[in-house]
């Protein structure tokens, strides 16, 4: 029975004139678009100059600032009101205003201001914008003092602390290295949620269910040939993914691609029972890909995807205990990244098949053969 | 006039006769929106630092004493011994090893300079570097106040203002963005299904033989749709302002025509879509699944557009909610007058007008 109810699943899957092509073309846009996109890089940052003084040092500390990798100089402006019109604008990130003495401050008493104006809506982007300016303005006093010795104001050389910076796993901090396995999570996601979501509640719309539930199939035979079709779905996206990104941009997971398929396998199972379960549910199209679009939305977002998920607030940090993306998007960065094996992500592993058990139980139970 | 009316009529009456779908365009952005206004964030709080420290003298704990005392950071382990600092990013849960070098404090004094390690896990390259950083801030606090005790050159010392955003909220950074896209997928899920609704249930037949032009049909569709959307932008905005404390700095008023111009530009997208393909699944799937990558991914709502390669920012100027996201953060946010908007406002009209005026082209009256 299951045999030709699954071969009946994936007829009308290919006789879709629809579904077939977005199974291909979706990873082939996620994969080569969107890597190049998902970068919280801070650079060109835009910088608009004030410069009060005019003078050689203050002209060396522009030229300096400007010479790094992450700004740009934006514009010069001659009062602080056309420079805040140009933040206004949008045309600048950053203002920078050298005071009048700068120059004089700096051989006299040793210390200068340098006034800094960031607009900080977006929090990163200042923060990192104003750190990366307050160490570049360290280095020009540094290196200042060093060719005028004049300006010392008591001799004798300070300690002085050498920072090493070094990162594990990742050492350029390449950005498509974190977010390439990540985005595959994502597409998984939504291919092997949404379609299921929606596929219930199409044969209720055309009336094919009504065949269904009069015919002697089990309950549990039905889902189960549901399901199938779309683990088959998962299997192939995930290939194709894992090809496009070891060949266009030559990223082999460190691990074994046998755990990532046995990971995602279990993790398939989940997000299509919680999409059948939403389709057994709803009574339209309509609904259930409203209900489904509000739950792939909470469940990608709460996932550590885009954002931290130490970042969040406490509530949101337990309400991600129970988000099978967050337990998901961990192992693949652990595999992609650390090469972690699967003794290591037991309780990854636990999480995902409770999720997979519970979604696919309340999904054959959910279903009703008479209404 | 009167067909037309009684036309919106027929379609207010879809709309109230399905209460779960109505409860559900309803309540979903407001949970969403509170949701994501107070989970969304970059910030760094309490990250986990391991600490090597083999000379164990003045200068170390001072360092780690300021460490300590920042609100970024919680000192965690003391690693016993080098090979431990590989494990601890494996099994514990730090994101920062601190690895001071041997005899420190000798070092300082003798040699001139002594040097701390920073080991981060830079999986997540984001994070890693904001903990580098904001580590290299609190070491180069301690840099001062060494330089201060024993002779110091020249220093600067800048004066930093946060515009806007003082307290650094992160909720100001992403509600423009999250009211973007739930605005832009709601208006267009829900508009797509209107046109290729009536072409599966058959009922396309009698629309077309009745005496109500394409004109009136198409605008027919958008005009009860756009009142739900309107109620959902006021309750959006209700919510960012009451419970998520997003303040409206700048004109309420310009506010909501620039949404009323985006929610007019999602609608139009939704019919477009309506006309084009022709099953409500492929209507749902595209608008819903396809249209939510690009949204989320292209609009500059998480990720900086100036920090991608010039394909991709030429590419984001076609996505309507990153004109959006910028004139909410200009107007809501910076509180700036409306002509600093008007770029924005200016090409949302265009992609209205020339989504709508598609979706009339391409709408067949004719049936196959």
């Amino acid at each position: 029975m299951l045999r030709f109810l699954i071969e009946k699943e994936f007829k009308q899957l290919f006789k879709n004139s629809f579904l077939p092509k977005l199974i291909l073309i979706l990873p082939l846009m996620v994969m080569l678009v969107f890597p190049w996109a998902v970068n919280q890089e801070i650079k060109n940052v835009e910088l608009s100059v004030i410069d009060h003084d005019c003078s050689t040092a203050s002209k060396q500390l522009i030229r300096k600032i400007v010479s790094s990798d992450y700004f740009i100089l934006s514009n010069v402006s001659a009062n602080n009101d056309q420079a805040l019109g140009s933040i206004e604008s949008g045309q600048s990130d950053i203002i920078i205003e050298i005071e009048p003495d700068f120059e004089r401050n700096l051989v006299n008493r040793g210390s200068a201001e340098v006034m800094i104006t960031a607009n900080a809506v977006n929090g990163t982007k200042a923060n990192l914008g104003t750190s990366y300016l307050t160490s570049i303005l360290n280095d020009f006093a540094l290196s200042w003092s060093s060719q005028h010795r004049g300006c010392t104001v008591a001799t004798g050389n300070p300690p002085v602390l050498q920072l090493i910076p070094q990162y594990k796993f990742n050492p350029h901090l390449d950005y498509k290295v974190y977010m390439i396995p990540a985005l595959m999570v994502l597409l998984l996601s939504l291919l092997c949620g949404f379609l299921p979501a929606l596929n219930i509640v199409s044969e209720k719309e055309a009336g094919t269910i009504e065949q269904i539930n009069v015919s002697p199939v089990r309950k549990e035979t039905f889902v189960l040939a549901k399901l199938i079709p779309y683990w088959t779905v998962g299997f192939v996206v995930l290939l194709i993914s894992i090809g496009l990104s070891a060949w266009l941009y030559k990223l082999f997971p460190v691990g074994s691609v046998f755990t990532i398929l046995l990971f995602s396998s279990v993790f398939v199972l989940g997000v299509s029972g919680l999409g059948l379960i939403i389709s057994n549910y709803s009574n339209t199209l309509q609904q259930a890909m409203f209900v489904m679009f509000f739950f792939i939305l909470i469940l990608i977002f709460l996932s550590g995807l885009f954002t931290p998920v130490s970042s969040m607030p406490l509530w949101a940090q337990t309400l991600a205990g129970i988000n099978p993306l967050k337990y998901f998007m961990q192992v693949m960065r652990l595999i992609f990244l650390q090469g972690s094996k699967l003794g290591q992500m037991l309780p990854q592993g636990g999480a995902l098949c409770l999720f997979a058990i519970v979604l696919n139980v309340w999904a054959v139970l959910s279903y009703r053969k008479s209404s | 006039m009167k067909p037309f009316r009684a036309f919106v009529n027929k379609e207010f009456c879809h709309i109230f006769r399905d209460k779960r779908t109505m409860l559900i365009l309803l309540a979903m952005p407001v949970i969403q929106i509170l949701l994501f206004g107070f989970a969304l964030s970059n910030e760094v709080k309490d990250a986990q630092i391991a600490v090597f420290d083999p000379s164990k003298d003045v200068f170390t704990r001072a360092v780690k004493d300021r460490f300590q005392a920042s609100e970024y950071f919680t000192l965690t382990e003391e690693l016993e011994n080098v090979h431990m600092i590989n494990d601890v990013f494996k099994y514990g849960k730090t994101n920062l090893v601190l690895v001071f070098s041997d005899r420190f404090a000798d070092n300082l004094f003798s040699v001139g300079h002594a040097e701390i390690q920073l080991i981060a896990d830079g999986s997540d390259p984001n994070y890693a570097s904001m903990l580098t950083n904001y580590a290299a801030g609190i070491i180069g606090g301690y840099q001062q106040e060494l330089m201060e005790k024993y002779g110091s050159p020249c220093r600067i010392v800048p004066q930093i203002k946060m515009l806007y955003n003082p307290q650094g909220k992160s909720a100001y950074f992403f509600v423009p963005g999250v009211m973007g896209l739930i605005l832009m997928l709601i208006c267009a899920m829900m508009t797509s299904i209107a046109i290729v609704r009536e072409k599966e249930t058959g009922s396309m037949e009698i629309l077309l033989a009745s005496p109500v032009k394409p004109l009136h049909i198409i605008m027919a569709k958008t005009v009860p749709y756009f009142t739900l959307s309107i109620l959902n932008l006021i309750t959006i905005l209700l919510l960012s302002v009451f419970v998520l404390k997003v303040p409206v700095a700048g004109s309420l008023f310009w506010l909501f025509v620039v949404s009323l111009i985006f929610i007019l530009t999602a609608l139009a997208l939704g019919l477009l879509i309506s006309t084009l393909v022709n099953t409500q699944l492929a209507a749902m799937l595209s608008s819903g699944m396809v249209l939510m990558l690009p949204t989320i991914l292209l609009s500059g709502m998480i990720f900086n557009i100036e920090s991608m390669p010039a394909i991709l920012q030429w590419l984001s100027t076609l996505i309507p909610a990153r004109w959006y996201i910028i004139a909410v953060k200009k107007l809501m946010i910076q509180g700036v007058a409306v002509q600093y908007v008007l770029k924005e406002t200016a090409i949302l009209c265009a992609m209205a007008a020339l989504l709508l005026g598609v979706s009339l082209g391409k709408f067949k009256t004719r049936l196959k």
